[in-house]
């Protein structure tokens, strides 16, 4: 017996209007308009959102795990990014 | 709402632990756990942590899907609207709680289909609880107040389990499952504040969940063969006799404060210990329902079963309805 399974969706909600959409779980539906309607009855049954996005899983490319210390160490010695770097006399009060 | 079966051996399980000597991504594997990292979906993982997983989380989400029908018999007979639309927003809630579950077990790699083929043709386990019949509607304040009371102990810790997926999802059901145990337990004071036929009804259900509810926290620590590794992994946190010991020491103010007798005549407070002791647990019971042999296994499966195979033709109407619109915009735009 052949199973035909929805195709699965990462769903993105924004919980507050000035806020950004922030990942929140996956569901499966057989199209985007039924994603949406699904992640709402969901995702925001406590008006957790005021808007929702949709994203087929099989659309999203991800970094590689096992390249995670090339990808992201080389930041690490780079601390003169950061303002606390640079340590400027008291008389500067704020900057 | 609930998971004990989620320390139950399948048929075919052996304790899983690692054999021979570690292989490099293992002791980094174990570093990390020590370090109480979290592991994502794509980490590498060694396969008896995933297996252990897959085992917990979809045994998880299956108790959340069962556990719908014990509920769901009395949303029809709720005694007023108010009570209907409580009961009807908790069912809905065990049944996002169920999805957020299957999506944590799919990032491992197992399908949403094969999960549900393991429940239908038994080879997985749901909590055994939900084999018990809800004959009262005192029985669905009950629910709520002891059974999501037990399932909320034995999920706070897991909102700390070493797999971030996992971890995330019992976060989000923790917020909602207090909701749960708290009407289950404004149902049953208004009921004790009712005629005295409404008070015996409360005690009666009382009556019979308390011990099947004390058999959720699953076997004693002795007898409990997955529960070193699954704690060494960080996939268990408390021990099944130390939350069942907090449940009771939190519950029996509970029952005192609604004016129920919990069935246990060696339950009675030790200083000395600082805990009620409680009497022993009938293990024989636990097995059998757990086996497929308690008061509603058949009923249970058999319900789940029938509305999944008399819902396949909505959803494969749903599926060529989006084949035929994606066709639609195909031709539109050539």
């Amino acid at each position: 017996m052949a199973q035909h399974e929805w195709p699965l969706w990462e769903v993105f909600i924004r919980s507050k209007q000035g806020l950004e959409h922030k990942h929140c779980g996956s569901l499966h539906a057989a199209d985007a308009a039924q994603a949406i309607r699904m992640a709402r009855d969901v995702y925001t049954r406590r008006q957790e959102g005021v808007s929702i996005w949709v994203v087929p899983s099989t659309a999203i490319t991800a970094s590689d795990p096992d390249e995670k210390a090339e990808m992201f160490d080389p930041m690490a010695d780079k601390i003169y990014r950061h303002p606390t770097f640079y340590e400027l006399p008291d008389e500067v009060k704020h900057m | 709402m609930y998971t004990q079966a989620i320390d139950v051996p399948g048929k075919d399980s052996k304790p899983e632990r690692a054999q021979g000597p570690q292989s490099p991504e293992e002791a980094r594997f174990d570093a990390k756990l020590a370090d109480d990292q979290k592991v994502e979906p794509r980490d590498w993982m060694p396969e008896p942590y995933r297996k252990t997983l897959v085992r917990q989380i979809s045994q998880h989400a299956h108790s959340e899907i069962v556990g719908m029908l014990p509920e769901g018999n009395w949303i029809s007979r709720a005694p007023s609207l108010k009570r209907k639309t409580i009961l009807l927003a908790k069912v809905q809630d065990e049944g996002g709680h169920g999805l957020y579950l299957y999506a944590a077990a799919e990032t491992l790699g197992v399908s949403r289909d094969q999960m549900i083929e393991a429940l239908h043709s038994g080879k997985a386990k749901y909590s055994s609880i939900f084999n018990y019949p809800t004959l009262t509607w005192a029985d669905i304040g009950v629910i709520g107040w002891l059974v999501d009371g037990a399932a909320i102990m034995n999920q706070i810790p897991l909102c700390r389990c070493s797999y971030g997926p996992y971890a995330r999802a019992m976060i989000r059901i923790c917020k909602e499952e207090s909701f749960h145990m708290r009407q289950g337990y404004d149902a049953l004071l208004a009921m004790m504040r009712g005629t005295t036929a409404q008070r015996s009804m409360v005690q009666e259900a009382v009556n019979r969940w308390w011990w099947p509810v004390l058999m959720m926290f699953g076997p004693h620590d002795r007898d409990s063969q997955h529960s070193g590794q699954a704690m060494k992994w960080g996939i268990k946190r408390i021990s099944n006799d130390d939350l069942r010991q907090k449940f009771v020491d939190a519950t029996v103010p509970q029952a005192e404060l609604l004016g129920v007798k919990l069935p246990d005549p060696a339950l009675k407070w030790n200083a000395e210990r600082g805990h009620y002791d409680f009497g022993a647990i009938d293990w024989d019971e636990f097995w059998r329902v757990v086996n497929g042999d308690g008061p509603c296994n058949r009923e249970r499966l058999a319900t789940r079963v029938r509305a999944y195979e008399e819902g396949r033709w909505v959803r494969e109407a749903a599926l060529a309805y989006a084949a035929k619109q994606r066709a639609r915009e195909t031709k539109q735009a050539a």
